[in-house]
């Protein structure tokens, strides 16, 4: 087997160099790109009467974009950078978005119809503080309102045509907050409203040409005010005080203060503390008490009234002029699988001016948002559509009664992903419909000839292409021979798991976390539960998705399994304990479901699946199960062993103490840990051993405990050329994770992070910043074994007198050395994957994203510490590439070719059955899958491969062979007759 | 031209046999005219024949001699394509190397054959055997030899623990970062 490896090998690699990459026909063949924009944060509708009818939208991925209103596609998007966080969003001038991101600072204008940028402006800011955003709605377009935008502690007045500070006014003021800048329609006196120690309201009126203060107010409250908000009307807001059981209205007309309060118990009876809501109604408020929505108009001296109320599932969007004084608000609210949407006027609540009801899936959850914008009917009457988001991100848009379209932009935040296979195809399941007759196929195979041949015709080529993305039936809903076909999983920050086909992407199902003890669990991360391939093949597989209620980390977890074909919920349990490690361990029971070790908070493991065959099968490995945590905060990693059952404290007989057996401690002062990573659990190794050039034996050191920790000064934890050389150094550790034994050490003197890396077989590449050079580099470390190096005698491992294939333990201390070499790399990393394969026999490539959101793939082949400046005839020979100081970037080997995937996060690789393909999912805003072959696909025909032309060949040469015999029998009989 | 001799063969009716076998004994229906004596004839021929068949020998000798020896250039011509062939695993050098290889074996197993019209009592084929052995065998060995600096032969214990997978491992750990 080894021998014909290494016949083969050879030929290929000759084959494979560099020339990564695909033809323009091929795009779009094996991969796929979907964009998102995440879950939408506001969103202002641009709905005049000539021109495309679209929404602006931003989102909670800081992406700013317009969407086109009739389907929901995306005109034009931004994504904006990760600490760029978009706070308002406004159209100013009838032609450009205004954004307002990074805490206020930074004040963008976007050109409406195709999203260039037209201006941005740099905001002076001093301190954190609330940003708010006022695009002033201007009906004459010649005349230039300005924008007014406080954040950072300075209000500023902006030009909308080209973004000029025209003034800017300090409140930096020791404890003043400012809460809300009005302005209102026509006037020319902007009012500041502010807390000073949210105890004294302090109200400025301000010139909006000139900025200057005209008048300055303040009046102490004493009761103190809890910061929530809600301004109703251009002179009036409504705040709760400290104790939130007594709302306060401030009038502040004409600049005199004056408060009212009204304690809610008044409004409403036995009520407990309230919740203003945050949508702007006009003289009007919503309040939530006992989880009801209270709606309370405020009158005109500032007397507070309960009109309505409502249950608490129940989404309102801001309210919008229907009419020449009349306001209306749309609300959604629940019942059952239908969610009724009611658009109100805010002056007569009984008013109900549309009233839809409309089947919502159930895995959407409830609705958060609602956006409402209305159009002229044709019969002159107004018409409504309200833009709805979920609680799994989507969004839809609902109008007349229906869902116009839908964005599942929970996948814009995906945070775990797997792999799982399809159902096997069985005689009941037809596959005629993708399969073609005969001649159809034989036709699709001229073409294909023709095209190969150059002799296809324009429309041929268009032909040929729809065959190809239509061809090998690459969308079926079964698994396929070569294992291109599987489910990719992901987990999402809403608490929603996605089945994507590989094929084409589209969504096979999606299903809601649910939990019985708390009304949301947050998803954290996703496990392999069963993989049945062995026994119980009847059961379906399966995976564990681990949620917790709440985002503190000792809030009570959730497990929910979930079946991989039908996408329902097998069962779902409130664990009752907190989650802060899951440890998959390398045993499965009987119905090939894996052990699953949960840790908790106070150090308690806990094992899943509860069954006496798991504690039988635990308990067998009990002396041998280890695990560690890496405190960032502190500097410290510790190792635990499992003790005892914890059968003293509790009952439970599936839970297990821990005691402590080894720390590392890095010094705080010199060291802070930035990074660290393991092996993948599931990476599969082919060999052992490593071959040089002259037959030379390398044992490699391959571990799965092994911990590549990273740490950097302190002083050098922060940006890139914030330190200086002398100051930073960054070290790297190879640390056994069993004994706590640190088996390399690596000091990189003026480098500093952030470390990106990643760790397979028995190397270990990572990425930083050198100071010193103004350069990124990029260090491999392979670690080899040295204990084993004598295994080098031919007759013994013939004869198998050898204990390489002997477990291995990590008390046994192997002597360990490594090799390692740096180079330049010339791109910033978000993130670093390997490919991954069935068997581990092909060679690997480096994925990486870079930050220009595209996935580069760099053969493992140009990390090799034995390359040399000049490596010898042999060394060429077996592909060891000359040295150059710096990697190279070669164009055509991105994989994702003209796409980029927004917001890059995160590369998962899985293996296809086929060992020399292995699957690529990358995901951040946007998602995009393909499959990669970084040997080339040595051990399967190309789709391109001309099956006609092999068959025409072949019937050729058979009708020449009977012709020839047919020929020589004629002549040998004439021969006779001679 | 060979399918018309196996057809005159076997289509043959009848013969007229020209040859005369007056000089077998055994055939000879007819008496011998008077006079006439095949003693005196037949020791003539005996002493004739014997010179005869000396030469016959020494010459059948020569014969097995160069037989024996031809493998030698053959060896030569080998070596000399393998040199050319060089020492990278290709279409052509494997093709050299297993006509090397094969030539000698097919060699070793006709090597009665190829001895079988020296076969006399008075000829000695011994030593010439020997070293048609000797010398396929060495082109044998050649052959080998070229095969193993193709690295095509398990020689080197890289080839014996490439196919092994790496140990288990007794101890299972992890671990890591806090959820948060």
């Amino acid at each position: 087997m080894a021998i014909r490896v290494f016949l083969l090998l050879p030929v290929f690699l000759s084959s494979a160099i560099v020339s990564f990459s695909l033809y323009e026909d091929q795009a779009g063949l094996a991969d796929w790109h979907q964009r998102y924009i995440g879950k939408v944060k506001h969103a202002v509708f641009h709905t005049q009467k000539t021109g495309r009818k679209r929404v602006i939208v931003s989102t909670e991925e800081n992406v700013v974009a317009s969407l086109d209103l009739r389907h929901g596609e995306i005109f034009w998007r931004h994504v904006l950078g990760t600490k760029d966080a978009i706070d308002g969003v406004g159209i100013a001038l009838g032609k450009y978005v205004i954004t307002l991101s990074s805490e206020g600072s930074t004040l963008r204008a976007w050109n409406l119809p195709d999203g260039q940028m037209v201006w941005e402006t740099a905001l002076h800011s001093a301190h954190h503080s609330k940003s708010l955003l006022s695009v002033p709605i201007n009906l004459k377009v010649d005349k230039d309102y300005p924008i007014t935008v406080f954040g950072g502690g300075y209000l500023h007045a902006v030009s909308a045509l080209d973004g000029e500070v025209l003034w800017e006014k300090d409140f930096t003021a020791e404890g003043f907050e400012v809460q809300r800048v009005l302005q209102p329609l026509g006037s020319t006196v902007i009012y500041v409203l502010g807390f000073v120690n949210l105890s004294e309201a302090v109200v400025y009126q301000i010139d909006s040409k000139s900025g200057e203060v005209l008048a300055q107010k303040s009046m102490a409250f004493p009761g103190g005010f809890s910061g929530e908000i809600s301004s109703v009307s251009s002179d009036k807001v409504v705040v709760l005080d400290s104790t939130k059981s007594i709302l306060v209205t401030i009038g502040f007309l004409d600049g005199d203060i004056s408060f009212q309060k009204t304690p809610i118990s008044d409004l409403v009876e036995d009520s407990g503390n309230a919740e203003i809501l945050s949508p702007l109604l006009s003289n009007m408020l919503a309040v939530k008490v006992n989880k009801r929505t209270v709606f309370v108009k405020v009158g005109g001296e500032g007397k507070l009234e309960v009109v309505d109320s409502l249950s608490d599932e129940t989404a309102m969007s801001d309210s919008l002029a229907v009419a020449d004084d009349q306001e209306a608000f749309a609300s959604v609210h629940h019942e059952g699988s239908k969610i009724h949407l009611m658009v109100k006027l805010v002056n007569e609540l009984d008013n109900v001016l549309l009233r839809e009801t409309i089947e919502m899936d159930q895995h959407r959850g409830r609705v958060h948002k609602v956006f409402m914008n209305n159009y002229i009917r044709t019969d002159r009457s107004n018409g409504f559509r309200a833009l709805i988001v979920m609680e799994d991100h989507s969004l839809l848009l609902l109008q007349q009664g229906a869902i116009v379209w839908s964005r599942e932009e929970g996948l814009a935040s995906v945070t775990d992903v797997t792999t799982a296979e399809l159902p096997v195809e069985k005689d009941g399941v037809s596959v005629a419909k993708v399969e073609h007759t005969l001649f159809e196929w034989l036709k699709g195979h001229v073409l294909k000839l023709k095209g190969s041949l150059l002799l296809a015709s324009p429309e041929d080529v268009v032909a040929i292409q729809e065959l190809r993305v239509k061809s090998s039936g690459k969308n079926k809903l079964t698994r396929d021979h070569n294992g291109f076909r599987k489910l990719i999983l992901a987990l999402t920050r809403g608490g929603k798991l996605f089945a994507l086909h590989t094929g084409d992407g589209r969504i096979v199902w999606s299903m809601l976390l649910k939990s019985q003890a708390c009304e949301r669990p947050n998803g954290i991360s996703l496990y392999q539960w069963q993989v049945p391939h062995h026994h119980a093949m009847d059961k379906n597989p399966s995976v564990l998705v681990v949620g917790r209620c709440g985002s503190d980390s000792s809030a009570p977890g959730v497990l929910s399994f979930v079946d991989v074909y039908t996408g329902k919920e097998i069962t779902s349990s409130d664990i009752g304990h907190s989650v802060v490690q899951v440890l998959p361990l390398p045993f499965t029971d009987s119905t090939e479901q894996r052990l699953h070790l949960i840790a908790d908070t106070v150090g308690h493991v806990h094992l899943y699946p509860k069954t006496s065959e798991a504690l039988s099968i635990f308990q067998r490995e009990f002396q041998n199960i280890y695990w560690y945590t890496v405190e960032a905060d502190d500097g410290i990693i510790r190792g635990h062993v499992m003790k005892s059952s914890c059968s003293g404290e509790t009952a439970d007989e599936y839970c297990f103490t821990t005691r402590e057996l080894w720390t590392v401690v890095f010094p705080s002062e010199s060291e802070k840990i930035i990074s660290t990573l393991t092996r993948k659990s599931n990476e599969v190794v082919h060999t052992q051993a490593k071959v040089n050039t002259d037959q030379d034996l390398l044992y490699k050191y391959v571990s799965k405990n092994l911990l590549f920790v990273a740490t950097v000064s302190p002083k050098g934890a922060g940006e890139i050329g914030s330190v200086t050389p002398e100051e930073s150094s960054l070290v790297v550790y190879l640390i056994d994770t069993i004994t706590g034994r640190i088996l390399h050490r690596l000091s990189h003197q003026g480098c500093q992070g952030p470390v990106h890396a990643v760790f397979s077989e028995n190397w270990v590449v990572y990425h930083y910043f050198n100071l010193r050079a103004h350069k990124y580099e990029v260090t491999v470390v392979e670690i080899y074994d040295q204990s084993r190096a004598e295994n080098k005698n031919v007759w013994k491992l013939i004869l198998g007198k050898h204990n390489l294939t002997a477990p291995i333990t990590s008390y046994s201390r192997p002597e360990v050395f490594t090799k390692s070499q740096s180079y330049f790399f010339a791109q910033s990393v978000k993130t670093i994957a390997v490919t991954s394969t069935a068997k581990g026999i092909t060679s690997k490539q480096l994925l990486i994203g870079t930050i220009g959101d595209q996935i580069l793939a760099l053969d493992k082949r140009f990390v090799d510490p034995r390359r040399t400046l000049n490596p010898s005839q042999a060394e060429k020979e077996e592909g060891i590439i000359p040295l150059t100081d710096s990697l190279p970037i070669i164009p055509q080997s991105y994989v994702t070719h003209s796409h980029r995937v927004e917001g890059l996060r995160g590369i998962v690789t899985a293996p296809s059955k086929l060992e020399s393909t292995t699957h690529v999912f990358a995901y951040g805003v946007d998602l995009f899958y393909t499959r990669l072959a970084p040997s080339k696909t040595y051990d399967s025909l190309t789709d391109d491969f001309s099956y006609a032309l092999l068959l025409i060949t072949i019937v050729v040469l058979v009708a020449a062979i009977y012709i020839t015999w047919a020929l020589s029998e004629k002549k040998e009989l004439s021969e006779k007759w001679r | 031209m060979d399918k018309g001799k196996a057809v005159m063969g076997t289509g043959r009716r009848w013969a007229v046999e020209f040859s005369d076998q007056s000089t077998v004994p055994s055939s000879r229906d007819i008496l011998d005219p008077p006079g006439f004596s095949r003693a005196s004839q037949e020791q003539d021929d005996s002493a004739n024949s014997r010179q005869k068949k000396d030469a016959e020998a020494n010459w059948k000798l020569q014969k097995a001699w160069e037989v024996a020896q031809s493998p030698f250039k053959t060896l030569m011509m080998m070596g000399f394509m393998m040199w050319m062939a060089g020492n990278t695993v290709h279409l052509f050098s494997i093709g050299i190397t297993f006509s090397a290889l094969w030539q000698p074996i097919s060699a070793l197993q006709s090597v009665g054959k190829i001895f079988e019209p020296f076969k006399d009592n008075k000829v000695e084929l011994l030593m010439p055997k020997l070293v048609f052995l000797a010398l396929n065998l060495g082109g044998l060995a050649l052959g080998v030899w070229k095969l193993n600096t193709l690295g095509l032969l398990p020689t080197h214990a890289s080839d014996w623990v490439s196919s092994l997978p790496p140990p288990q491992e007794v101890e299972h750990s992890g671990g890591g970062f806090v959820f948060h």
